[in-house]
């Protein structure tokens, strides 16, 4: 129990950290490009509606202000700690040892995994513009990201024999030999917003990552000069 | 300045395994997580995480 308490408190304390920053970090740049795409969004469906479309019902959503700002800051913060929990969890499984160039190194590799790879054939977008249907998107998504790490893996990983080294090339590829699910219907946003918001998109996730590996590894190290069996992995090296 | 050798853990299998089932727990929970922020389904919960999901890249609408 004690391995499992010391884990999830270098998770929350670092994934609610790192999340938080996330937000602020977004709040002030991604998320105002976000309503003014919901400006063109809104214009083009009340075009549709007048020109004898029907009108979605969304159901419920957040009003705007600070009931929408507060479940977004929710959600980050609960996206941060559910990252921490997968990055640091496998790094946990592994049994290998963490330190700030380690957690530097391990933040990178996620972001590599989660946000590059995915970007190459679903890029990060603003509302109100095309896309393919939601379900095939998550499945492409999720399975890029899988077989980047297993990817990432089979090149660097501990214990692969050097001739099997090279087959990671085909989990790098595949998804993008594959292709990602192709968009149908007309973006009402224009190419500037949607520019800008993927690059901020990939900017602020690729600060998260690196503070996220960052303070996991000063906590780890921390936490292990108190209890050096913490987490029953590995010892880190003395430097 | 030491060498960087990597010392074998002292502890026993017993002390790996709970390593281990730990970890698996962790991840497990990670899942869910990052499940209900990025990939829910139902409509409300879709909304509340509506900036999120476009924020952080995972598919939304």
């Amino acid at each position: 129990m004690d391995r499992f308490r010391h884990m999830m408190t270098l998770v929350l304390l670092s994934g609610a950290a790192a999340g938080l920053v996330l937000f602020a970090v977004q709040h002030l740049t991604v998320v105002p490009l976000i309503q003014q795409a919901e400006v063109y969004e809104r214009a083009g469906e009340e075009a549709e509606v007048a020109s004898g479309g029907h009108h979605h019902d969304e159901g419920w959503q957040p009003a705007d202000g600070w009931e929408r700002t507060s479940f977004t800051a929710l959600a980050t913060l609960l996206t941060g700690i559910g990252f921490a929990a997968l990055l640091f969890g496998v790094v946990f499984l592994a049994g290998l040892p963490l330190d700030a160039r380690r957690g530097l190194l391990w933040g990178l590799t996620a972001f590599v995994c989660v946000d590059v790879a995915p970007t190459i054939g679903l890029p990060p977008q603003p509302p109100g513009v095309a896309v393919a249907e939601l379900y095939a998107r998550q499945i492409w998504w999720v399975g890029t990201v899988v077989a980047t790490a297993i990817a990432i893996w089979l090149f660097f990983g501990k214990g692969i024999p050097k001739l099997a080294r090279p087959l990671g090339i085909v989990p790098l590829i595949l998804p993008h030999l594959l292709g990602a699910p192709k968009a149908t219907g007309q973006n009402v946003v224009p190419a500037e917003i949607i520019h800008r918001f993927s690059a901020l998109s990939i900017a602020t996730t690729g600060m998260f990552w690196l503070l996220l590996g960052l303070l996991g590894g000063i906590l780890y190290q921390k936490m292990q000069a108190k209890d050096a069996d913490s987490f029953g992995t590995q010892p880190a090296p003395l430097q | 300045m030491q060498n960087s050798v990597a010392l074998p853990i002292t502890g026993t299998r017993a002390g790996a395994a709970a390593r281990v089932w730990s970890a698996v727990a962790v991840l497990l929970l990670g899942m869910s997580i990052i499940y209900v922020v990025g990939f829910s389904t139902i409509s409300k919960v879709h909304n509340a995480t509506h900036d999120n999901r476009h924020a952080n890249g995972f598919p939304c609408h």
